[in-house]
């Protein structure tokens, strides 16, 4: 690995920290819009004009914008959220757990997506055109077409309702048994991956087809490679870029996308207690947790950037 | 009933033969259904509460924000779990009467302004202290103070002093009350060690379940505790679980699945399809909650009688009952009280006549249209109701005009702003519980703007008489007055519909809340 290649992935970094920030700056402006204050907010119906002011005082809301932000941002960087408002919860605390959830269903759905898309992408370049890879496509554009809460639900009414093979409900916690937290997770991840399937494997596709019209695999194959061969060795390779790219997306999508899965399945990951606080006004959550999201899907992007570099000689040396 | 069904139901109730071919073989000797359901439940009952196993429930109404502390029990999940593992000092039995338990006796003055409760021998907390008067005075203060931000706190302002003496407690009231021990029914009131003053969320009680599990929003968890005070009527099951799920599809998935024992909420517009799925039994029955549109009396132009009069007589309510709530309800006469509160009489039933709303109508001198403010969260099926109730009243020549608020502030900008909206209340245990929250001249939540000097004497009269008969009238005449010069249009009470799987025995309709009053997992069992 040469230098330029490390001073092009710490270039990325920087840039995607300074996008953090950005974001940081919209989220924390978007929550000072929102009608009403945190304080009116807390005391609700009974607020009278004297708690209102003495809450506002002990929150720190009467201090100018610029500061209360600044605050914030120090406690997020040094791993204090603050604390919910409703329940008076460490935020940190909560989320952890939370997180993980999310990221356990995240990964599971990703373990049988990714490879079930690209598997799928290449045999439906090896057969394009033919009757295979119209099927292939049909079913995966038609899975991704159907909103997600309407697969949770098909998959619900089959599996958990009619054949009773996987429960319904997705609640995990603590201390649960490998065996029944995968039984128990089944159902979302199948409706997520359903939901991701057809971007990615559509993408590998195209990606390939498109190395396909290339002189070198012309030249593959008047060498006598088989068509998989051909792929495998030197259309793939080419086409990692973009496979890189779309699979980051979807990635990120798994983590921050599956609000609607979780609370059909009453999972208990970010989504749902986004929903709870978002529901109960609770502005520290709702900052926390989209700062959160925001960075998952800045850092994947990164990593995708950074893996596209990587694989492309292209990119690596800039002219 | 024949001896062979009886055979037949016995045979089912020790598990010896399916539910269903026993409903096969009633149907064949000529039964319907529900009754041969009846016949099974009732056998299943005689043959006693089985021991064993864990119940679970997939309930609506939990958050992440949710505590262990009862001062701050607003929603169904926590108010139920409560029930499992807290204890009352007096609770309401499902015939509508008192049901004494940490207090063994409860005594008041003749004027009804000094009470006293006797504390039960023998009533051990989870933690293996004895429950003492001081632990139940000290509840009632905590629930007192300002600082506990308490749900009961509307009513513990009127207690004046709070004293433990021995084995009992006596509590001397501002002004007289003789529904004093309903009050003390209030769900918040579960008795801790030292009232919760040390530590308010510690989820110890002395019920009938110890907690092991209490993961806020996701799921809630308890085991029997073995020195349960009356172990032979209540904690049948080893263990009792709560599974939070706010979606109504995934409820009754996880209810047809066999993942929960029994849901909450289940929608009118769903309950005729529950139905048929083998093994779920729907459990609907009255309460005392209600659906409403509320006129504020004064405010132009509902500060005219003849309009408000229009307004009660231009509802068709049968429709509405039919329609909105599919029957499970009951229709409603525009006062807040239904054969659920104690004390109850029956008035004429207000019926939908359009010449006669016609007839008020013009003698009001209004003319233009009104103007009402529904919302989807106002109650389920609110919009429709509130387009009902416009159609109906064309047909007596009055223009409503519906304006759809956002269900985002809908209590906080509207109800009890705006002068007239759709709205629901969850009803209350006693009538003066109700008429003190909503219709006396001075409450806050006053959201029809009656404000008559005259109904409010005979509130505090009623309060103070401990003559039954007496008492029963003077309610009658409350109720009349707001039925015909109120703000209130009540079409229809609503029922709450539960529902439990296969195997869930013991249960008992329960009119003042839903799930039997929040003792469902209490109380029943699974049967083998």
């Amino acid at each position: 690995m040469s230098s330029p290649i490390v001073k092009l992935i710490a270039q990325r970094i920087a840039l995607g920290i300074v996008l953090l920030l950005a974001v940081s700056v919209l989220i924390f402006a978007g929550t000072q819009i929102l009608p009403g204050d945190v304080a009116q907010a807390i005391l609700g119906q009974s607020a009278t004009p004297e708690s209102l002011a003495n809450l506002r005082e002990q929150l720190g809301l009467n201090q100018p914008a610029y500061i209360r932000y600044f605050h914030w941002l120090g406690g997020a960087l040094t791993g204090d959220l603050g604390t919910a408002m409703s329940s008076g919860q460490d935020i940190a605390t909560s989320i952890k757990g939370r997180l993980w959830n999310t990221l356990f269903l995240a990964f599971w759905a990703a373990v049988v997506a990714v490879p079930l898309a690209i598997i799928l992408g290449l045999i439906a370049v090896r057969y394009r055109n033919g009757w295979v890879d119209k099927l292939i496509s049909g079913l995966a554009l038609a899975s991704t077409s159907f909103p997600e809460f309407f697969i949770g639900y098909v998959l619900v009414f089959f599996f958990a309702v009619k054949y009773q093979w996987f429960p319904a409900i997705s609640t995990v916690y603590d201390g649960m048994p490998f065996g029944e937290r995968m039984q128990a997770i089944a159902l979302p991840a199948g409706a997520l991956t359903l939901v991701v399937l057809a971007h990615m494997m559509r993408m590998t596709r195209a990606a390939i087809l498109n190395v396909m019209q290339s002189a070198y695999v012309e030249t593959a194959e008047l060498k006598g490679l088989s068509a998989f061969n051909v792929i495998r060795k030197h259309a793939f390779p080419n086409a990692i870029a973009p496979i890189i790219n779309v699979v980051m997306l979807n990635l990120a999508y798994l983590i921050v996308g599956v609000v609607v899965v979780e609370v059909i399945f009453v999972y208990p990951g970010m989504g749902q207690y986004l929903v709870d606080h978002v529901t109960k006004r609770d502005v520290p959550v709702v900052q926390a947790v989209g700062l959160i999201f925001a960075a998952v899907y800045i850092s994947l992007n990164i990593i995708a950037d950074i893996g596209a570099i990587v694989a492309n000689p292209r990119l690596r040396h800039p002219k | 009933m024949s001896n062979e069904l009886e055979y037949l139901s016995r045979r089912v109730a020790s598990g010896k033969l399916s539910r269903r071919d026993f409903l096969g073989r009633a149907a064949a000797l000529g039964v319907t259904a529900p009754f041969a359901n009846m016949l099974l439940s009732s056998a299943a009952r005689a043959e006693g509460p089985v021991k064993g196993g864990t119940i679970k429930a997939g309930l609506v109404g939990g958050e992440s924000t949710n505590s262990l502390d009862p001062a701050l029990f607003m929603t169904q999940v926590p108010t139920i779990f409560g029930k499992c593992w807290g204890e009352m000092i007096v609770e309401l039995s499902p015939d509508g009467k008192l049901e004494n338990r940490i207090a063994e006796e409860i005594g008041a003055s003749d004027d009804a302004k000094v009470w006293t409760l006797k504390i039960r021998d023998g009533v051990e907390f989870h933690n293996g202290k004895t429950v003492t008067a001081e632990d139940v005075a000290a509840t009632l203060e905590r629930h007192s103070d300002e600082k506990s931000k308490s749900g009961a706190l509307g009513y513990m302002k009127g207690i004046e002093s709070i004293k433990a003496s021995g084995k009992e407690v006596v509590l001397t009231l501002k002004e007289a009350n003789a529904d004093l021990p309903y009050l003390l029914s209030d769900y918040h009131l579960i008795v801790q060690p030292n009232g919760g003053k040390d530590k308010a969320d510690a989820g110890i009680s002395a019920g009938p379940y110890k907690i092991t599990t209490n993961e806020p929003g996701v799921r809630h968890g308890g085991e029997r505790f073995a020195n349960y005070w009356q172990g032979d009527k209540m904690g049948h099951a080893d263990q009792v679980e709560i599974i939070v799920i706010n979606d109504a599809t995934a409820r009754t998935a996880a209810l047809q699945g066999g993942q929960v024992n029994m849901i909450n909420r289940v929608e009118p517009k769903i309950v005729d399809l529950i139905k048929r799925v083998p093994g779920v039994t729907i459990r609907n029955h009255a309460g005392p909650g209600h659906y409403v549109f509320i006129m504020h009396c004064n405010t132009a132009p509902f500060d005219n009688n003849d309009l408000r009069m229009a307004l009660k007589l231009a509802i068709d309510r049968e429709e509405m009952l039919n329609k909105v709530l599919r029957g499970y309800g009951s229709l409603g006469n525009d006062f807040p009280i239904n054969a659920s509160y104690p004390l109850f009489t029956e008035i004429e039933q207000r019926k939908y006549d359009p010449d006669k709303a016609k007839f008020h109508y013009k003698k009001s001198g209004h003319d233009g249209s009104i103007l009402l403010r529904t919302s989807d969260v106002a109650f389920p099926g609110a919009v429709d109701a509130s387009q009902l109730y416009q159609q109906s009243a064309a047909k007596a020549g009055i223009k409503i005009e519906l304006k759809r608020e956002p269900g985002d502030g809908y209590w906080n900008e509207v109800w009890n702003k705006q002068p007239f909206c759709a709205s629901y209340w969850g009803g209350r245990s006693t009538q003066d519980q109700m008429y003190s929250t909503a219709y006396i001249s001075t409450a806050d939540w006053n959201d029809t703007r009656f404000k008559r000097p005259d109904f409010d004497k005979m509130v505090l009269a009623a309060r103070a008489e401990l003559d039954e008969a007496k008492r029963k009238q003077m309610y009658h005449d409350m109720a009349v007055l707001v039925r015909d010069e109120g703000g209130l249009i009540l079409p229809m009470f609503n029922q709450f519909i539960d529902a439990t799987g296969a195997k869930v025995g013991g249960w008992v309709d329960d009119p003042h809340q839903e799930l039997m009053n929040g003792y469902a997992l209490a109380k029943c069992w699974l049967e083998a």
